[in-house]
């Protein structure tokens, strides 16, 4: 029981703290659940969030539900996704409520030119972090950087290019090139 | 209690079919509002700019003010509710299956090819955010001179706080409210 409230608490906070869209989770995920808790590897962050992307669903609640399925089960992936939603719901139905001009208003605007800078700051320290794990050979050079550049310039949906990736490493598992 | 209903059905299926993040809800919000009415466009183009200046992903924040502007407090509880469950049925299905395959070489190997992948999006959407938050690309576009396109104060905050948050392990939580206060003073 303290454990799973502990999964609502941490998502709630990851929640808090995921301005910008998904993506943005990844900085609050990697030092709460796996640095501080503990809870799952940096691999495993990765491997979730390309799953997340080609599966149905909001990929910051697909995350949440796979490091709660791992750590308590069915009842813990419900709870972290709950704890993942409940900052939004609370923070949305009270704009909705009463401030519908929110996103209009001068303090707001000048606090996210902010915020977005720190967002800036804070991806790329996730992208560094997850760069050593990841991009480790010549062929993930390749990968990371074909993915990278495909995702900025070309209009292909993320579905088909983690799809393609995940072709790309079966293939290379089946040509025997690399043992891992 | 109808329209509830109806809710909780028109959530669920964008959930479970909007595939790929947030953005990707937004043409079954479109469908929605001109099938059923609930909201107007232009309810869909505030509600970006909202999702934009608040934390949470963006297709839940949609799903919560839908949800509070056709059926108050209890609409947006139960259409945020009804848009998270697939992920939460598809994604135990997938662990389940993980946990048994998670060591066959086949797994490891397509692992091998996705965590890169994943890497490079990660990235790709930092750069992203880095286009409208450390270039001027309005203002290079107005004058053509190259030497504006830098965002130069912006860059610099960029520097400082990263460099913080790297040598002094600050919560991220207080990285984002610092830079909320110095935003507001600053106004970058």
């Amino acid at each position: 029981m303290k454990e799973l409230m502990e999964l609502f608490w941490v998502f709630a906070q990851i929640g808090v703290g995921t301005f910008g869209g998904g993506y943005a989770m990844l900085p609050m995920l990697q030092r709460e659940v796996v640095d501080k808790r503990g809870w799952a590897t940096e691999e495993e962050v990765m491997d979730y969030y390309a799953i997340g992307q080609c599966t149905p669903g909001i990929i910051a609640i697909n995350t949440a539900t796979f490091v709660g399925y791992k750590r308590k089960g069915l009842s813990g992936g419900i709870l972290a996704s709950l704890g993942f939603l409940f900052p939004s719901i609370v923070i949305i139905t009270l704009i909705a409520a009463f401030m519908q001009n929110f996103a209009e208003l001068t303090v707001v605007s000048r606090a996210f030119s902010g915020i977005r800078i720190c967002v800036c700051a804070l991806i790329l320290d996730a992208v560094l972090r997850l760069g050593k794990k990841s991009v480790v050979n010549a062929v993930s050079v390749v990968i990371f950087a074909v993915i990278l550049l495909l995702s900025l310039f070309s209009p292909i949906s993320t579905v088909w290019l983690v799809i393609g990736a995940g072709v790309c490493g079966y293939v290379i598992y089946l040509t025997g090139g690399k043992k891992k | 209690m109808m329209t509830l209903i109806q809710l909780c059905i028109e959530f669920f299926k964008t959930g479970l079919f909007a595939v790929g993040g947030g953005l990707a809800t937004l043409p079954f919000l479109y469908e929605m509002s001109e099938k059923t009415g609930w909201f107007t466009e232009q309810d869909i183009l505030n509600l970006i700019a909202i999702s934009e200046s608040t934390p949470g992903a963006i297709g839940i924040n949609m799903a919560t003010y839908a949800g509070y502007i056709t059926e108050g407090v209890i609409g947006g509880i139960m259409a945020t509710l009804a848009l998270a469950c697939p992920s939460i049925i598809v994604i135990i299905l997938i662990s389940k299956f993980l946990d048994r395959f998670k060591d066959s070489p086949v797994v490891q190997g397509i692992f091998q090819g996705l965590r890169p992948a994943s890497t490079g999006l990660i990235a790709a959407a930092g750069l992203g955010v880095a286009k409208l938050a450390l270039l001027n690309l309005d203002v290079y576009e107005a004058t053509g001179n190259l030497t504006d396109i830098l965002d130069l104060p912006s860059i610099a905050y960029a520097v400082i706080i990263f460099v913080c948050m790297r040598k002094f392990k600050l919560h991220t939580l207080l990285c984002i409210g610092i830079s909320a206060v110095v935003g507001i003073a600053v106004g970058f």
